[in-house]
């Protein structure tokens, strides 16, 4: 695989650096040797057709495969130059520094405040005012604050799907991550919602390196720096996402993007 | 396409199930119309009247309420209508319960003076408060003396009431009736209906307060009633953390294997065994091996009487917490199994460990489930009769096993519980006529200590859904 046609960069600006990863379920292979780095403060893309392994990779840098039964993992992901896999890590603290929004919306069925209060209070954090201050940071930061500062003891239920989605992302940023894991963060939501969340992913950037899963191509040309984009459990190429939707390198990328499959 | 018809048109399927649902809410309807007729019928004042026989017979005449009437096939052929005529008096003039052909009844004569008196021991008394042959101005004062009289007595304790009353039978024969054996009296003849409904309720609220009379065939069921309550509440104590303890175990911590499937195929067998091999067992193990090793650790000085090695409401409790068990633990799993997957991956991905998930999301989502296993275990709990006759359950208790005297909680006692007093009421009665309409009305409030525990749960369990309920879903 060392010709696949990837990206380096300066360790000071990498953030997860990825080696030799494979992961099987039960033996089925998910992902094959994948090898790339994630940078820092930037929003960064995998596309692909679906059981391609991009959401494999994703939950891998967490380590929610671990949940799995019958899932095996070898190969290194450094973060910050930190081994993550390791068997000693903790991986509550794992989760902590590098959080997660699904797919489909998941708020807690508690109210609006309880729901970006939940990772502060699991850190011990119970002092009213403070959690009421990182609570309205949160919010804020998602784009989300405006809509609901006189509901804050609504039930989140009550939100519609797009703002659920954006307190899913308050939510995660409220305990503040290093890096945010986005699986497919707009593919539930119609398309006024996707564009919030796009741009809310876009001014996240400054604060956060980001990962976002998708296979809407305009999405991740739209939203992301640099672009990963699988195919069968491969990393097939990883460039800058204008190069890898002009000038592709490998032929299967270039099939992928103009629509010949997936 | 044509249009199905017949059978395939799915008519048919419809109006078969509906017929089902309807002749089971025919059948509950028809249940709880049965026991409260019976059952709470009896408590209402019925009227007294005067049987007159046919002198051939050589029967004195009765001061009877009229029970039942019924046809006799007769041994030598032919049909017989019979009357079953409640004449009460089972000291003076047994029996109290007699059924007599309608072609030997007389007369019937309605007497203003009748009165029924509820009596401490043998049962209800019926008479006259006068004489029936004397004029009837002075029958009207005699009695309206005696009656005021009777009543100025009844108002103070049975210790402060002296003399007696006079009780004149149908043929005129007078006794004497001492006032402090007297409970409750009435002249159902001369009462109007809102004296008869106020009777009436006095009468079930008695029945439901106080403490039964005469080997539990006069008087109340309240032991009964508490001792049902008291032992399903400790029972629900018991097998509720239990059972959602167990119900964690199997879902969200064992992986999900064949040996997993072995023990819950297993605890799900366990709700089908019957119910009295759990009574052998509780006998066997709680009672006797428990029981006995704590009498000989810490009540050593009592042996070789028992203190905790003899069956009480402890042994019953547990025992039935042990048959509810798997009721318990299958609702908890079910309601565990409807929490979708992303809560719990949302909670982790948080950095929640997998306790801190549970104890934030998973318990509060999954307590309407754990609500319906309680629901589902007291209705299958305080049902239970068999079981209890072995491990604590007696036919009277002296004490109640909850009083003011430390430890106040007495869970080594005996205990009267409301399905074996039905039991003990319909076969072990001496008297089996006087107790039958008690079966009823101890059945009936069975019924209805079950439907307002239920309630309870349910009106909680409703509650907590709709804390936060999806306006969509």
């Amino acid at each position: 695989m060392n010709d696949t046609p990837t990206l380096a960069f300066d360790p000071a600006d990498t953030c997860l650096n990825v080696e030799q990863l494979s992961v099987s379920y039960d033996g089925k292979a998910a992902l094959r040797e994948v090898s790339l780095t994630v940078p820092r403060h930037r929003v960064t893309a995998f596309i692909g057709p679906s059981g391609c392994g991009k959401s494999t990779l994703l939950r891998s840098f967490n380590r929610m495969n671990d949940l799995i039964r019958g899932v095996e993992v070898t190969g290194q992901i450094q973060l910050f130059g930190e081994d993550i896999l390791a068997p000693a890590v903790d991986v509550t603290v794992l989760r902590r520094r590098i959080g997660m929004v699904f797919q489909q919306p998941n708020p807690f069925p508690m109210s609006v405040f309880d729901n970006v209060a939940y990772g502060l209070r699991l850190q011990g954090l119970s002092e009213q005012r403070t959690l009421e201050r990182e609570v309205e940071w949160a919010l804020r930061s998602a784009a989300l604050w405006d809509e609901v500062k006189d509901r804050l003891e609504a039930s989140a239920l009550t939100l519609s799907g797009g703002q659920q989605q954006r307190l899913v992302i308050a939510r995660a940023i409220a305990i503040r991550p290093e890096v945010l894991l986005l699986d497919e963060p707009a593919s539930a939501l119609d398309p006024i919602s996707t564009l919030k969340i796009e741009e809310l992913i876009g001014q996240l950037a400054e604060a956060y390196s980001i990962i976002v899963v998708t296979h809407n191509m305009q999405q991740a040309a739209r939203v992301s720096d640099y672009t990963a984009f699988l195919y069968l459990g491969e990393l097939v190429e990883f460039s800058a996402t204008d190069d890898l939707f002009t000038r592709p390198q490998a032929r299967q990328t270039e099939d992928y993007i103009t629509g010949r499959y997936g | 396409m044509k249009t199905p018809s017949g059978w395939r048109s799915g008519d048919g399927a419809l109006w078969l199930s509906t017929g089902a649902v309807t002749l089971t809410l025919l059948l509950t309807v028809t249940l709880l119309v049965l026991l409260g007729r019976v059952g709470f019928g009896h408590f209402w004042p019925e009227p007294l009247s005067t049987f007159t026989f046919d002198p051939a017979t050589g029967q004195a005449p009765v001061v009877a309420a009229l029970r039942e009437q019924s046809t006799f096939a007769l041994p030598e052929g032919g049909m017989e209508a019979r009357t079953l005529l409640r004449t009460g008096n089972r000291d003076a003039a047994p029996p109290d319960f007699r059924w007599v052909a309608d072609a030997r009844l007389h007369s019937v004569r309605f007497d203003p003076a009748a009165i029924e008196l509820e009596r401490r021991s043998w049962g209800p008394a019926l008479g006259l408060l006068a004489p029936p042959e004397a004029p009837a101005t002075d029958r009207a004062a005699l009695a309206a003396r005696q009656w005021a009289r009777l009543e100025g007595a009844l108002a103070l304790p049975p210790q402060a009431r002296l003399g007696t009353l006079t009780l004149y039978s149908a043929d005129g024969s007078a006794r004497p009736l001492a006032l402090a054996e007297v409970v409750r009296a009435w002249r159902p003849n001369a009462m109007d209906l809102r004296e008869k409904l106020s009777l009436y309720f006095s009468r079930i609220g008695a029945f439901i307060s106080e403490p039964p009379r005469e080997a539990n065939t006069e008087g109340g069921i309240f032991p009964a009633l508490f001792g049902t309550v008291l032992m399903v509440m400790l029972m629900t104590v018991v097998v509720t953390p239990i059972g959602v303890v167990a119900a964690l175990y199997l879902h969200e911590y064992a992986s999900q294997g064949p040996r997993t499937q072995m023990l819950r195929i297993a605890v799900n067998n366990l709700a089908g065994v019957p119910s009295i091999v759990y009574g052998v067992f509780g006998l066997g193990f709680f009672v006797y091996l428990v029981g006995g090793s704590l009498d000989r650790a810490f009540f050593a000085d009592a042996l070789p009487a028992p203190t905790f090695g003899t069956p009480g409401l402890l042994w019953a409790s547990l025992t039935l917490a042990l048959l509810t068990l798997p009721v318990m633990i299958v609702a908890t799993e079910e309601g565990l199994s409807r929490i979708p997957r992303q809560l719990r991956e949302a909670s982790l991905a948080l950095g929640a460990t997998r306790l801190e998930t549970i104890r934030h999301i998973i318990l509060p989502q999954a307590l309407p489930a754990v609500l319906t296993g309680v629901i589902l275990a007291v209705a299958r709990g305080a049902g239970e009769v068999a079981p209890l006759m072995l491990v604590g359950v007696v036919k009277l208790a002296p004490e109640l096993p909850l009083d003011s005297t430390f430890p106040f909680l007495h869970l080594d006692r005996q205990f009267m519980h409301l399905g074996f007093h039905i039991y003990d009421l319909a076969f072990q009665s001496p008297n089996v006529e006087a107790a039958r309409p008690l079966v009823y009305a101890s059945a009936l409030l069975l019924v209805l200590m079950i439907v307002l525990l239920n309630l309870g749960a349910v009106l909680l369990r409703a509650y907590l859904r709709g804390r936060h309920r999806d306006p969509l879903g």
